[in-house]
């Protein structure tokens, strides 16, 4: 098959607008890729994690039409003409200031090792989109599928209903 | 108490803190090199078994593989304690064990080649219990373990390395007791501490006898010695270290899956990045040593031990690194848990035929407490005795002592812990709750709360070496070379602190190298709590050491002696004159001053954690829930709050208080494949069932170093699940004494299960 004929998917991540080539070539997405692996190994968005690759850990968890979706669960050739935002998109992208949220697990240090914090983030981000002001209860059933093993969730419950205090305030 | 420190023990970001919210640290897995190919094992799917044939003809001809390599292809590098364990063997000893390499272009492809390389094997009978295994004509593992006993004794630990707790007259102890009771206790649930990164390497061979190795672990340095002993002394290693996506002591070795990316290296001349899935991390990496002892104790009225003596069985698994020195140090931690005058406890590591156990916290203490501990609480029972006041009184005093690792006695010169656990029983409630052995708290129709009480301490807060460099720069900026590794304490935000404090200069003029073996030099990594003392007392020394150089060039400028300068922000002025003051510049724009610090190993001091817990017991579903834990211990100085409270409320996770709840590894015992090696059916605590924690830490000074301050993360796991037992047992007013406490066995317990055999179905 010809390279321009091949089949494309539209992808706009973290605002920008990318066009990718669905084929078995090493530059193309196979209809095998999951969404995290497209957003790791070919746009180089590495700040979401794969951990389990298999649903269960909400490492790779990233809004896609603004839900939060398990990116390891999803194969790219399914999310054409979706709207993603990983973690890396978080910020400000004018003023590149952070996000509220990503303050505030700052400031709470509510992580250890970090590695399951970018999944948490954007577990929280969908959360308070849908609900701008949780309940503890509701922040630890909004939470309930993101595996944190050093356990930094009490910290990260503090953090996230400081967030909604301080975008209500 | 006041503060009066300028940094210490004030919340302060973590230096990494923007970088982990916003994607941008760089995990093992996120780094790419030029040209880099994917490595993959194949595993075996049998048990036990004698590798006949290997024909890779089929996945050598598949587009993008580059190297498979067999047993027959890599050179004899061997681990373990004693080094018996070939990193390819032509014998497979779990399912799981590695029969081949392999690398590719892709993971995909590398994946798709396994599939195409067949294997002929003989199999072989297995054996997974450890006392079938000690059977005269039990399945042998290895030639050089007859009896599949692994050779006691750790030589890092010295000549005289502990390998059992031997003192005193067991016989005359047993006599002076008024009450004596044994028994066989097992904690043999095998946790897995899991942290959320799997483990994995990236190599980079250069010829010809060169490895550059990216590693994820909380020990990168060790990683070098390692390696330099598994490849012969023959490799010159030089290893990276990021940050760490979690270890609890899992990931300090990760020797073979280091040697699998050096060889494929080596065979491609290509970097190779090997990564495990989380099936592999599950079941074939390190669980925690499945532990069984059956033993006897003496004890008094009043609470005095009089003899302990048993013999304690650890399972290994295929293979043992450091279960030897668990067991050494497990023998240290007893003792400082428990004063006893008359001891008798053998232990035996034992070759099992399913994957290795390794390290995970509580090193051997949380698995012989988990075991010791409901023995003696038997006792206790017998004589009306309160645990709480029991593991008071027994817990090591200044001027008390015991044998550590190396087989030397020591003794204790740390604070006296009664306070925080007397501070912890008090806002826990111990007082009110504790109604009796076997005796709920409170019973709610179906529901009946009990109460528990554990405890836990080590002398590893001041283990091993650690060396540092602190360079001072004219604009009044300084530089910590330390190999250490941010696996998620925080400590290399925390010694950028010390250094602050030191120099009195502002955490962000502090810079660190990053954690590579050629320029930092020798750090045994944090272990065991030892981050906060040792670790901190090295980069402590280098700082003091760097200012006095500092003081030495500029005291002639100042016209004073050395003794009278003292520094902050940049600049040096005199004690007793603050006005007179010049800055660091005054050395020289074209001059560093650098400092050297040193650790030399300490086991006079020790750290404590006392765990209370309350449970909450379903008769009707046998759910167990845990309801409220409170952690009580001294540190001497807190460094930073909020990654100390961290440490403490992972006194759940990691293989901790769960492992009593719901966490294990299902072996199936005929088959000796892992049932439940995903984080499915791996069992793990969400956000949605939490229990309330709170965490008692008092400032007592310890005569550790300047700050007073010593470690506490590691034992935070270590108390609760021995405790947990305790409340659970008290709820229902039976004894309990099988880890995990799950509902089946709750509701075997209260004799609410049939015994009629089903019907139907295989059985």
């Amino acid at each position: 098959m010809k390279r321009s004929k091949a089949k494309k998917i539209r992808l706009k991540v973290n605002g920008e607008d990318y066009e990718l080539e669905v084929g078995n070539q090493s530059d193309q997405v196979k209809p095998s890729h999951t969404l995290a692996h497209t957003l790791r190994e070919t746009l180089g968005l590495t700040g979401t994690k794969v951990s389990c690759n298999e649903g269960a850990c909400g490492a790779c968890t990233v809004l896609m039409d603004n839900k939060a979706v398990l990116s390891c669960m999803l194969l790219t050739v399914e999310c054409d003409g979706k709207s993603i935002t990983t973690i890396e998109g978080l910020r400000d992208s004018e003023t590149g200031r952070l996000d509220p949220l990503q303050e505030a697990f700052i400031n709470h240090s509510a992580f250890q090792c970090g590695f399951c914090t970018p999944g948490i983030i954007m577990s929280a981000k969908a959360l308070l989109q849908e609900n701008p002001s949780p309940t503890e209860e509701e922040v630890k059933e909004g939470l309930s599928g993101n595996f944190c093993r050093c356990i930094s969730h009490y910290h990260v419950i503090k953090a996230v209903m400081s967030a909604s205090r301080e975008a209500r305030s | 108490m006041e503060n009066t420190y300028r940094y210490i023990g004030k919340v302060t970001p973590r230096r990494d803190a923007k970088e982990i919210v916003t994607g941008g640290a760089k995990y093992l897995n996120d780094l790419k090199l030029p040209n880099m190919i994917y490595g993959k094992v194949l595993r075996s799917p049998h048990p036990h078994a004698l590798i006949k044939k290997i024909d890779k003809s089929k996945a050598e001809k598949l587009d993008g593989v580059e190297a498979i390599l067999t047993w027959e292809d890599v050179p004899d590098w061997r681990g373990g304690t004693p080094r018996a364990t070939r990193i390819l063997d032509q014998k497979v000893r779990y399912v799981g064990d590695a029969v081949a390499l392999l690398a590719a272009t892709s993971e995909e492809i590398a994946e798709e080649a396994l599939h195409l390389i067949d294997v002929e094997y003989e199999l072989l009978p297995p054996v997974f219990d450890m006392e079938e295994a000690l059977k005269p004509d039990a399945p042998q593992l290895y030639d050089q373990f007859p009896g599949n006993v692994v050779t006691p004794g750790v030589p890092f630990f010295g000549p005289k390395s502990l390998q059992e707790v031997v003192m005193g007259d067991v016989e005359k102890g047993f006599a002076e007791a008024d009450v004596i009771t044994e028994g066989t206790f097992g904690y043999e649930n095998m946790p897995n501490p899991i942290p959320p990164e799997p483990p994995g390497a990236i190599a980079l061979w250069e010829e010809p006898n060169k490895v550059t190795l990216w590693v994820s672990n909380q020990a990168s340095y060790m990683d070098k010695i390692t390696l330099h002993h598994v490849m012969n002394r023959q490799v010159e290693v030089r290893t990276i270290g990021g940050p760490c996506g979690g270890s609890f002591g899992s990931k300090f070795m990760s020797w073979q899956v280091q040697c699998y990316a050096t060889l494929l290296s080596r065979a491609t001349g290509k970097p190779v990045k090997l990564v495990f899935t989380k099936e592999e991390h599950l079941a074939a990496f390190t669980l925690r040593p499945a532990s069984r002892m059956t033993a006897r104790v003496g004890m008094k009225k009043d609470g005095t031990v009089t003899a302990i003596s048993g013999k304690w069985l650890i399972d290994t698994g295929y293979y043992s690194m450091t279960t030897q020195s668990q067991v050494a140090v497990g023998c240290g931690e007893v003792q400082i848990m428990v004063r006893c005058a008359n001891w008798n406890l053998k232990p035996v590591i034992v070759c099992t035929n399913r994957n290795a156990s390794g390290i995970v916290r509580g090193f051997g203490g949380q698995e012989l407490k988990c075991t010791l501990i409901p023995l003696l609480s038997l006792a206790m029972e017998k004589l009306d005795i309160d645990p709480f006041q029991f593991l008071k009184k027994n817990y090591v005093k200044p001027g008390d002592g015991y044998f550590w690792r190396d087989g030397i006695w020591y003794t204790y010169r740390g604070v006296d812990y009664t306070e925080a656990m007397e501070k912890g029983a008090e806002l826990f409630g111990w007082k009110e709750k504790w109604k009796g052995w076997l005796k709920p708290t409170a019973i709610n129709g179906t529901k009946r709360r009990g109460v528990g009480v554990g405890v836990h301490g080590n002398a590893d807060i001041g283990e091993d070496a650690s060396e540092a460099y602190v360079r001072l720069h004219p604009d009044g900026t300084a530089m910590l070379y330390s190999c250490v590794t941010e696996h998620g304490t925080g400590q290399r935000t925390n010694f950028v602190k010390m250094v602050a404090e030191v120099l009195q200069i502002p955490m962000d003029r502090i810079s660190v190298t990053p954690s590579d073996s050629l320029i930092n030099p020798y750090e045994f990594g944090p272990a065991g709590s030892r981050g906060t003392y040792a670790i901190g007392g090295a980069i402590i020394a280098a700082a003091e050491n760097a200012k006095k150089k500092l003081f030495e060039i500029i005291a002639p400028m100042l016209e004073a002696d050395p003794s009278d300068l003292e520094t902050a922000d940049g600049f040096i002025f005199l004690k007793n004159c603050p006005e007179k003051k010049i800055p660091w510049k005054a050395m020289g724009v074209d001059r560093t001053c650098l400092g050297y610090g040193r650790f030399d190993p300490d086991y006079t001091l020790s750290n404590c954690m006392m765990t209370f817990v309350e449970v909450e017991v379903d008769t009707e579903t046998g759910i167990v829930t845990l309801v409220r834990v409170v952690n009580a211990t001294d540190v001497g100085k807190i460094i930073d709050p909020l990654g100390l409270e961290g440490q403490l409320n992972g006194c759940l996770g990691s293989a901790g208080i769960d492992s009593a709840l719901f966490e294990e590894m299902v072996l199936d015992r005929s088959t000796g494949h892992m049932l439940n090696a995903n984080l499915i059916d791996y069992k793990w605590r969400t956000f949605s069932q939490l229990p309330i924690i709170e965490n008692v830490a008092l400032e007592t000074p310890f005569p550790s170093h300047r700050f007073h301050a010593v470690g506490v993360g590691e034992i935070a796991t270590s108390p609760g699940p021995s405790a947990v037992l305790m409340a659970i047992s008290n709820a229902i007013g039976t004894w309990l004494h099988e880890y995990p406490v799950t509902p089946e066995r709750v509701l075997k317990t209260l004799g609410k299960t049939s015994t009629r055999a089903p019907k139907g179905g295989v059985v």
